[in-house]
C-alpha cells in the first residue's frame, strides 16, 4: 500500500505518524509538502497535527483551502481512508469533509495530557481493531479540540453511529471529568457518512509502540495495514 | 474603498473567552456587565465599486473563507 502524510507550514506531527506508518505497516509513506496537487497514486491519506499556518484565521482554516486539500478531497469522495489528527481533525472539519466545527477548550487551557476514550464505533477500517465499547487511552495535545455541531448533526452521528471515540472515564464511564476540553457528547473523533474519514482529536501516533509507554495507537495503523495489504 | 467585517460566535455557541473577558472585567472592579462575547474585526481595502456589488463579493468572501458559519455569523460595514 502507498501512504501519503501531507505536511503543511506549521505541522509538527508529521514524522512521528511517517514513523508509526512505517513501523507498523512496513512501508515508507511519501511526505507531501501542501502546494503539490499528486495524489494519484495513494491508498492511503494522513493529516498530522501541528499548527498548520500558525492557526491564522481559525484553527485548519489555511490549510483547508490549500492547493493540495482539493486533491484529499476529490480522494476522500472516491473512498480512499483520510486520516486527520489533531490539527488534521480541524482541517477536515474546515475542509467540510466532517461536520461541526472545533472550538476554543472550553477550559481556555491547552491540553496536554493522556486520557480515556471509549470505542463507539468499531466498524471502520481505523476502528476495527478495537472492541465495542473498548476503553483505550492516548494522549491530546490541543488548544482547540471542543467539538461544536447543532443538535441536528449531534443526533445524526448518534442515531447513525459515526462518533468513533469519546472522552471517558478510566472505567469507561462519560463523566463531566472525564471530558478535557468541553466536546458536545464527548466527542474525541468522528467518521464520515462512508465511514472512509476519521478526524480525531487524540493522538495514536504517540502510543504506538512499547518503547512510547503504549500500544492502544498501534491497533489503529496495524487494522489499516491489516485491511489495505502491505 | 473599505469594508469592515465583524465576526462572532453564534448565540447558543459557547464562548469561553468572552466569559473569561467578563469575569477579568468583574474582578477589575466594573459593575453592571452581563456579557460579553469576543470576536474579530476585518478591515477590507478593496477597489472602488458599487456599494452592493462589494456588498455581494465580501460576503461570498465570508461564507468561503472569512467565516466559519458552522460556528460564526458575520456582519458587513460598508458606509465607513
Amino acid at each position: 500500500m502507498k501512504a501519503a502524510i501531507i505536511v503543511f507550514p506549521g505541522s509538527n506531527c508529521d514524522r512521528d505518524v511517517r514513523v508509526a506508518l512505517e513501523n507498523n505497516l512496513g512501508i515508507k509513506p511519501r511526505m507531501i509538502w501542501h502546494k503539490e496537487t499528486e495524489l494519484s497514486f495513494v491508498d492511503l491519506v494522513v493529516l498530522p497535527g501541528g499548527f498548520s499556518y500558525g492557526d491564522y484565521l481559525r484553527a485548519g482554516c489555511m490549510a483547508a483551502n490549500s492547493p493540495v486539500m482539493r486533491e484529499v478531497v476529490e480522494k476522500a469522495n472516491k473512498g480512499v481512508p483520510i486520516l486527520g489528527i489533531c490539527n488534521g481533525f480541524q482541517i477536515l472539519c474546515e475542509s467540510e469533509l466532517l461536520p461541526g466545527a472545533l472550538l476554543r477548550n472550553a477550559g481556555l487551557n491547552f491540553v496536554c495530557r493522556d486520557v480515556y476514550l471509549k470505542v463507539t464505533n468499531d466498524r471502520a477500517i481505523f476502528t476495527k481493531g478495537y472492541g465495542l465499547n473498548e476503553v483505550i487511552r492516548l494522549p491530546i495535545a490541543h488548544h482547540d479540540g471542543n467539538y461544536f455541531a447543532d443538535e441536528k448533526i449531534l443526533k445524526k452521528l448518534e442515531d447513525e453511529n459515526k462518533i468513533a471515540f469519546r472522552y471517558c472515564s478510566e472505567d469507561g464511564e462519560l463523566t463531566n471529568d472525564a471530558n478535557p476540553n468541553g466536546s458536545a457528547k464527548h466527542i474525541a473523533g468522528i467518521l464520515n457518512n462512508k465511514e472512509n474519514v476519521l478526524g480525531m482529536m487524540p493522538h495514536p501516533e504517540r502510543l504506538a509502540e512499547p518503547a512510547l509507554g503504549g500500544t492502544d495507537g498501534q491497533v489503529l495503523f496495524e487494522t489499516i495495514a491489516k485491511i489495505l495489504g502491505n | 474603498m473599505k469594508v469592515h467585517v465583524h465576526i462572532t460566535l453564534k448565540k447558543g455557541v459557547l464562548d469561553p473567552q468572552g466569559k473569561a473577558i467578563a469575569n477579568a472585567l468583574i474582578s477589575q472592579g466594573f459593575s453592571g456587565i452581563n456579557d460579553v462575547r469576543q470576536g474579530k474585526f476585518l478591515e477590507l481595502n478593496l477597489d472602488e465599486m458599487e456599494v452592493q456589488a462589494a456588498h455581494d463579493l465580501v460576503d461570498k468572501m465570508c461564507t468561503k473563507l472569512l467565516a466559519n458559519v458552522v460556528i460564526e455569523d458575520y456582519r458587513i460595514d460598508l458606509d465607513i
